[in-house]
């Protein structure tokens, strides 16, 4: 197998069209009051800059959804990384990981990109890029495949909320 | 045509979701590699994809020389927010269910 076949095997792309401000669309990417209403309502820092630090913290809802469940509680910083490129409102790359899980926290560091473009009067296109090649555990969990369990519907259910929130106001859950 | 639209549209055709069950068994495809899966022309290939990139159910991206075909299931998930969930989804997975067991008895 190439190299590029490979990149492309492991490479997702998700994208959605909405109807915001490419500036709104950043804040409600970076900013935890933002986050917290449709990223399972956890809150997340960022420090904007090439090295600074990414980390998302459990909400109340993930700590009460795993006690339903049965499963371990979160730990106190649910995902972290580091932010490699920053041009708000257009451009995020960042690392992400995963630490919910240990499996999981052991596929380590992958790649993520947000891309924001303006397409038409007040209609902004977000795509995210996720690189996942060598986790294979990741790659279900973000590509929604991880959802019967109760591990969520990955990029297409946090985009679809992301939308619903920017447009509407409400967040697409509770 | 309102997005919805475009989305149904573009699944209202056999070809265009033999399209995407290709691409959701291997991401990331080239023309050259989808069109060798059909019996079709290029430039037909090149129509039906284009109708899935205008409904936002492909999106395309460049990698080096190459242009990759990459599924995106985001407008399947908001129209399975907007009418399946509506419609009791429940229910619905559980006509599903039934139709896909009766089928592997008949296989």
């Amino acid at each position: 197998m190439t190299t590029k076949t490979e990149t492309a095997l492991t490479t997702q792309v998700y994208r959605v069209y909405i109807k915001a401000t490419p500036e709104a669309i950043w804040d409600a990417i970076t900013k935890p009051e933002w986050t917290e209403k449709y990223l399972y309502e956890s809150r997340v820092e960022y420090d904007l800059r090439p090295g600074g630090a990414y980390r998302a913290y459990p909400s109340d809802m993930m700590k009460k959804h795993a006690v339903e469940l049965g499963y371990p509680l979160p730990p106190d910083v649910v995902a972290d990384g580091e932010v490699i490129e920053a041009d708000p409102p257009r451009k995020l790359v960042q690392t992400w990981r995963m630490l919910m899980d240990e499996a999981m926290a052991a596929e380590g560091y992958t790649r993520l990109t947000w891309e924001i473009e303006e397409t038409r009067d007040g209609i902004t296109k977000l795509t995210v890029i996720h690189e996942l090649e060598g986790k294979p555990i990741l790659r279900a969990l973000v590509g929604g495949g991880m959802e019967s369990e109760g591990a969520g519907g990955g990029w297409s259910e946090i985009l679809s909320g992301l939308k619903t929130l920017l447009e509407t106001g409400e967040a697409l859950w509770g | 045509m309102t997005d919805d639209d475009h989305v149904f549209k573009a699944l209202a055709d056999p070809t265009r979701r033999f399209l995407l069950d290709r691409l959701f068994v291997r991401d990331g495809r080239t023309l050259t590699e989808l069109e060798s899966e059909l019996e079709m022309t290029r430039f037909g290939v090149m129509k039906h994809l284009r109708v899935l990139e205008d409904a936002g159910l492909v999106v395309a991206r460049r990698s080096g020389r190459e242009k990759l075909h990459f599924l995106n299931p985001v407008p399947i998930r908001l129209i399975h927010d907007r009418w399946i969930d509506k419609y009791t989804e429940r229910r619905v997975s559980a006509l599903a269910e039934l139709k896909a067991e009766l089928e592997e008895e008949m296989a």
